[in-house]
């Protein structure tokens, strides 16, 4: 678990300095959580599974393919458009196609650094699709990335970083719930026995 | 909050009520939500349905409610036991949604829609008519189920509420 928790680490750096420097602005981050969770607990840790949240998701394909998600409450993702785009934010309930596009493309920006420095530490090949946004209730967004767990039992495996901005006016997670298959490989590439 | 009167069902999970209680699951992506209903005896059930079929799976130990092939059976017999009869049952189904627009070109990608033709494959099995449903789309729903009443209630962060 703690060479997962290192993996995690590594790649939620990554994708923290480069939303620190897109908003300019320091972001912290939260020691990643490595953890086999029951279904129900992983949708409770962004609020419980009816909690309307922004989610970018994205399949990780290549040697560890997996699922992930870069999730922002409502509040946090208006703040991003603010601080980041300059957007003037005209309906804190609706977002437009260009607001929905920028989110995206951060989307895609963080996930392809958490990615990338995964996949130099590891020496896999991991490749991300292009995202896909969603605005929806938690429960059904995440339920989506355990279907693979789904076939094996109850629980998942899920690395949980949390960001922070200084006021807290950005607060995210980034999920990676790689697939069952892939804690071997990952292990393996590290040069670590699986447990 | 929740009132002493719901009856939670979770993620890959059933349950059942008589008289009273509401039965509830929240968050149904490309899960589906099946509701049993035997109006005469004031007896239903609700399955958290999230993988169609029970051939696929790896588990040691299947949990039967959590594949739309074991769940119905599971919940037919739960029923029973608590008076209800097969041939007086209706069912309701909502979720099944596709959640991600594009998502590489796997399977998972289309397995809302599978979730549903499995559960009314079953439905058809038990001939048990579809007398409601609200599933597919690109959307998230909460559901709950009022014994008393046989309304299914609908909610989705989109769409806002809807009783069927």
């Amino acid at each position: 678990m703690d060479v997962l928790k290192e993996v995690g680490n590594i790649g939620a750096g990554h994708a923290a300095t480069a939303l620190s420097t897109l908003l300019d602005k320091p972001i912290d981050m939260m020691v990643p959580k490595v953890k086999m969770l029951p279904f129900e607990e992983i949708c409770e840790s962004v609020g419980g599974a009816e909690t309307a949240v922004l989610a970018i998701f994205l399949r990780v394909e290549g040697d560890a393919p997996g699922n992930m998600f870069f999730i922002l409450h409502l509040e946090s993702a208006k703040n991003v458009l603010r601080n980041l785009v300059g957007l003037e934010v005209e309906d804190e309930e609706q977002y437009s196609e260009l607001e929905l596009s920028a989110l995206n493309e951060i989307g895609n920006i963080l996930a392809g650094s958490y990615l990338s420095s995964l996949a130099d530490f590891t020496r896999l090949n991991m490749q991300p699709t292009v995202p896909s946004l969603a605005i929806d209730m938690a429960g059904a967004i995440l339920s989506y990335g355990l279907l693979q767990f789904g076939e094996m039992g109850d629980q998942a495996l899920l690395i949980d970083t949390k960001f922070l901005e200084g006021q807290n006016e950005v607060q995210g997670h980034f999920f990676l719930i790689p697939d069952p298959e892939s804690f071997g490989k990952i292990f393996a590439a590290l040069g670590v026995e699986s447990p | 909050m929740m009132q002493d009167n719901y009856i939670k069902v979770g993620m890959a999970d059933l349950n059942v009520a008589h008289l009273t209680g509401i039965l509830k699951t929240t968050g149904l992506g490309s899960c589906v939500g099946v509701t049993l209903y035997d109006s005469r005896v004031k007896v239903a059930g609700m399955a958290h349905v999230m993988l169609p079929s029970s051939e696929i799976a790896r588990e040691g130990s299947v949990n039967i409610a959590k594949y739309a092939d074991t769940a119905i059976p599971e919940l037919i017999s739960r029923m029973e036991k608590l008076g209800a009869s097969v041939s007086r049952m209706e069912a309701k189904l909502a979720g099944g949604a596709q959640m991600f627009a594009f998502a590489g070109n796997n399977d998972t990608m289309r397995i809302g829609p599978r979730n549903v033709e499995s559960c009314k494959e079953m439905l058809k099995k038990y001939t048990i008519p579809v007398k409601a449903e609200d599933t597919g789309a690109n959307f998230g729903r909460t559901i709950e189920f009022n014994c008393e009443t046989g309304i299914l209630m609908i909610r989705s962060v989109q769409q806002g509420v809807k009783e069927m």
